[in-house]
């Protein structure tokens, strides 16, 4: 693994009436584990089926049902384990977590409280060019996802959709090691991007498939470090947890909320009561949902229907090895052999699709394509043509092979820039082979230069007098420039045309 | 038609394979004798329409000379199974009009060998109780009277229906389920053989969960041959339940040779209890000599930690029961409560789980959920569980010394009145279960074995604990055992 020296960020700063207030966070991010069955029965686990049609007899607590745990789902959270560079557990085990609510047909959650599958790990979330924060991991455990309960169909009744009951999810756990809202939003993006690379979670936030719990405290300016050094909690603030957001803006709008409100509560002389907090997007502001003395006692204890979870680390050892490059080494790996920018390659690999992509363009071709060439056209071309059209990388019309097509043209100077950005957008809407388009409408650049001459000779002999002004001002050889492209319809070669215009004009 | 339901299943497997005897016929003597048995009140689900569909595809099967040993058999089944299709109630008002979609793991073993299923059997609800007198079907009366005197009397519980069914002859055997004592308490009431096997042997798949590190099926029958011809059948490894154990199953009736010559038979000093009836004394010592003219040797044992058995099961059961429980909350099947204008969730699930449960259950998952909760938790649940493990590990000392199996009495008392109980301490009718929830806490196989009658004339029974896994040899020292005491007492018959 990569190891960069980085320089932290600052934390976050606010500025109340009285003094400087600085911001701790910490993150409970639940990733839903991407996996056909459900953590603890075979039923399916696709997204948007007809209400309660994806429930085995055990989602729905049918009596004398019991869980047997998903092979797969193991490997999936041992796998994001590995990419969190955290240790792993050869036993772990399963507890029950009770409390009654018509959408967790048990009436307990199946999680792990005491045992968790995955240990200390840690995150680097890059906050600019050589400065980024590492968010230490806690710990990550399985636990069953609840149903939906639905209040909003009709007046006097409520009703329960478990196609989502007893899907898998991974809690992350992080330290209290975030600094600021941007950072906590980029800690969830880093996430994501990291899970999205293993394929142990597709990060999509809108159908719920990640969300997460937020705590926020605020403390003195110093009181952080001491806590450091110390790791005695008692320097930092007492903290509020924001329950159950799915989207990046939420999370910072939410923590800027609440910071802001324990503030004004500290500086007016009160205390901030731990409790459970939701965050109301419309309003714009956090609200209380329980506190602590109305906190639910979970009476956990371990699930006598499941024994300890014991893997091999053979096992984990050959899960290590299938290991996909992860995003810090791709994007490092990018800079280094393709020679891309910083910029272009954190682009790249945000996503696992676009790397994914920019790989099989500049991989493609007889050996390989100059990488910087086609980052370019990955990121300012086709990135840009997808972003008008509202689509992700995913839905490209234009698959790699074909921009490869476009690159290689333009890398044997068969076409200028200029018309391969049309014979993109033909492909882009048309569809087609690059090459054979170019054959079949005659956009061939021409580096001919007896017809270059050719054109430049008529566009001299036609304009005498502009020859005269070219003469006094050598600046001027561009108009012929143009007049000669003009006249070849785009196709002549720039470069040639530049020379024999400078050469015919005595420049 | 003679009264076929006398026959032991061992009998009845030869004579159907001789070709003496159909399964429609057998299964007709019962169907009769458990329509004439209304004042047991065992069978609380009759299934005559499957039981001549399965007796005639048995029938075939025996001709076609394939047939398993419990082709045929006429069985009855402990509600607490779920049984597809046919009412599975678990004893509770809360499963009112439960009809499961699935069969449990066990009876589908059991019809796939070709038994009978004659109907659901009575049982304390949710398999809380000693006395079967908490289930929502009302008490189940043994059908033993104590001479003349016609007292009805507690067949036990919590599989009382399966005990007195099969003792009253209306079924060959009948499944129980054990979680602390539920087949061998029983059968020791009513003189049959009741074998709660290792933890993990028989699946629990399908089997309406009490406590889930303690719950075991296993047969409830007229002899010891005939539980290891039915353990047979029931045993297994299944996928479908994480604690079920990917062992082979032994032939279990092959090892009763009846040879125990050499075996060391443990007498451990803490089941002598303070206040129990000389005649169980006298039964445990009578019981030790049996085995021991047959050429076992008898060994003093300690089994230091007994004492702390009782309340440990009494925290673990009710801890694991109140989780499990939690489940039957009126949303999705069973029982729920009319609600009032206004109620919302939570009056729903208090209504329907006040009308639901019984008190005895309401006591457990109060119990349960008390000992669970933040501040109790170390010092009931935890502390239990450090119990059970030293439990654990007295039995583990015994066997590493050499002990084969250990004899002690399977219960406390006789068979008592139905209603005696009824306004004692709870604790009194916990107090039942001393010699049989060391068993449970420690995952091992014990037996209850009829030895002989009190001088009310009542059975008394006798308990053999076996090794981990060592069902055969447990059997076989049972069978011994059986043997010499003779028992061959039947009720008189009273209810037909």
């Amino acid at each position: 693994m990569l190891d960069i020296a980085h320089t932290p960020p600052a934390p976050k700063v606010i500025a109340g009436a009285k003094q400087d207030w600085e911001l701790v966070i910490g993150l409970e991010v639940h990733a839903q584990v991407s996996s056909n069955a459900k953590l603890f029965s075979g039923a399916s686990t696709t997204f948007g089926a007809e209400p309660n049609s994806n429930v085995a007899f055990v989602d729905a607590a049918m009596p004398g049902m019991l869980p047997v745990i998903n092979e797969f789902c193991v490997a999936q959270a041992v796998r994001t384990g590995l990419g969190l560079k955290a240790g792993i557990n050869l036993t772990s085990a399963f507890d029950r977590k009770n409390y009654f609510y018509p959408d967790l047909p048990q009436g307990y959650q199946i999680s792990q409280l005491y045992h968790p599958i995955v240990g200390e790990g840690e995150v680097i979330v890059e906050m600019g060019e050589g400065i980024a924060r590492r968010v230490r991991i806690e710990r990550i455990h399985l636990e069953q996802d609840a149903g939906k309960s639905i209040h909003d169909m009709d007046p006097h009744m409520s009703f329960v959709d478990l196609n989502r009951t007893g899907v898998a999810l991974m809690e992350i756990v992080s330290r209290p090691d975030i600094r600021g809202p941007e950072e906590a939003a980029a800690y969830v993006v880093k996430l994501r991007q990291i899970m999205r690379y293993l394929g142990t979670c597709d990060g999509n936030m809108q159908n719920g498939n990640l969300r997460a719990d937020v705590n926020v405290s605020v403390c003195r300016p110093g009181d952080y470090e001491r806590y450091q050094e110390s790791q005695d909690f008692s320097h930092l603030g007492t903290r509020c947890e924001i329950k159950n957001m799915n989207s990046m803006r939420f999370i910072q709008a939410a923590i800027e909320y609440e910071a802001r409100r324990q503030i004004g509560i500290l500086e007016d002389g009160g205390t901030i009561v731990q409790e459970t907090r939701l965050y109301d997007p419309d309003k714009g502001e956090t609200r209380s949902m329980r506190s602590k003395e109305e906190a639910h006692d979970y009476r956990y204890f371990p699930c006598p229907d499941l024994l300890p979870l014991e893997i091999e680390q053979a096992w984990v050892d050959d899960i290590a090895a299938a290991l996909p490059e992860l995003p810090d080494a791709k994007k490092a790996r990018f800079m280094s052999e393709f020679g891309l920018t910083d910029y272009d390659a954190s682009v790249l690999t945000a996503d696992v699709d676009n790397a994914a992509y920019f790989e099989a363009v500049v991989g493609g071709g007889s050996d390989g394509r100059d990488g910087k060439l086609a980052a370019n056209w990955v990121i300012n071309e086709l990135f840009g043509r997808l972003k008008k059209e509202d689509h992700t990388i995913t839905e490209t019309p234009v698959s790699a092979d074909q921009l490869g097509g476009i690159v290689d043209l333009i890398t044997k100077g068969d076409i200028s820039g200029k018309i391969a950005k049309e014979l993109f957008e033909i492909v882009f809407t048309e569809g087609g082979d690059p090459a054979e388009i170019v054959e079949a409408r005659g956009m061939r650049q021409v580096t001919d230069t007896g017809a270059i001459e050719a054109a430049v000779d008529k566009v001299i002999a036609d304009n005498p007098a502009q020859v005269e002004k070219a003469k006094q001002n050598p600046k001027l050889a561009g108009w012929f420039v143009g007049q000669v492209m003009k006249a070849t319809g785009g196709k002549a070669n720039p470069k040639a045309v530049n020379q024999i215009v400078a050469a015919k004009l005595g420049l | 038609m003679a009264d076929l339901g006398t026959l032991t299943i061992a009998e009845a497997r030869d004579r159907l394979r001789a070709g003496d005897l159909t399964a429609a016929d057998l299964t007709e003597s019962c169907l009769a004798a458990v329509e004439a048995a209304g004042a047991l009140n065992a069978f609380v689900h009759h299934t005559p329409e499957i039981a001549r569909e399965q007796a005639a595809a048995a029938d075939a099967r025996l001709q076609a000379g394939d047939a398993p040993d419990l082709c045929g058999i006429p069985l009855g089944i402990k509600d607490l199974f779920c049984t597809r299709g046919v009412a599975s109630q678990a004893g509770s008002r809360i499963l009112e009009g439960f009809l499961p979609e699935y069969e449990s793991t066990v009876t589908t073993r059991l019809w796939d060998q070709g038994a009978v299923m004659l109907g659901k059997l009575n049982m304390d609800e949710f398999a809380m109780g000693s006395s079967n007198e908490t289930s929502t079907y009302g008490d189940v009366v043994s059908p033993w009277r104590r001479g003349n005197d016609a007292t009805p009397l507690t067949p036990g519980g919590s599989s009382g229906g399966s005990a007195a069914a099969v003792a009253a002859d209306l079924c060959l055997a009948a499944t129980g389920t054990d979680t602390g004592g539920s087949i061998r308490q029983p059968a020791a009431f009513v003189g049959i053989v009741g074998l709660k096997p290792t933890y993990g042997r028989c699946s629990r798949w399908g089997i309406v969960a009490f406590a889930s590190s303690l719950d075991q099926a296993g047969p409830m029958t007229k002899t010891v041959q005939d539980a290891a011809i039915m353990l047979g059948a029931m045993a297994g490894h299944d996928p479908k339940d994480s604690t079920s154990a990917d062992l082979a199953v032994p032939d279990f009736e092959a090892a009763l040779t009846g040879d125990v010559r050499g075996k060391r038979i443990g007498l451990p000093r803490e089941y002598r209890m303070e206040g129990m009836p000389e005649e169980i004394e006298t039964l445990w010592h009578q019981g030790a000599e049996m085995l021991r003219d047959a050429g076992a040797e008898i060994v003093d044992i300690t089994l230091p930690h007994t004492k702390y058995a009782l309340p440990a099961y009494y925290v673990i059961a009710p801890a694991e029961a109140s989780s499990n429980l939690a489940r039957y909350d009126g949303v999705r099947y069973g029982h729920r409560a009319a609600l009032s204008q206004g109620d919302g969730v939570t009056e729903m699930y208090e209504k329907t789980r006040a009308e639901g449960f019984g008190h005895e259950v309401q006591r457990r998952v109060m119990i349960g959920t008390y000992v669970l909760s933040a501040g109790f938790y170390d010092a009931y649940y935890n502390r239990a569980r450090k119990v059970r493990t030293l439990i654990k590990r007295d039995f583990e000392t015994v066997f590493a010394d050499g002990i084969d199996a250990i004899l002690t009495p399977a219960t406390p008392s006789a068979a008592f009145g139905l209603g005696e109980m009824g306004q004692a301490d709870p604790v009194q009718m916990y107090l039942n279960d001393v010699f049989t929830v060391t068993v449970n806490l420690a995952g091992l196989p014990a037996i209850s074995v009829p030895a002989g009658l009190d001088r009310q004339g009542l059975p008394l029974g006798l308990q053999l604990i076996g090794r981990p896994w060592e069902e055969a040899d447990l059997l076989n020292d049972a069978h011994v055992l059986e043997r010499a005491a003779g028992f061959d007492a039947k009720p008189a018959r009273w209810w037909a």
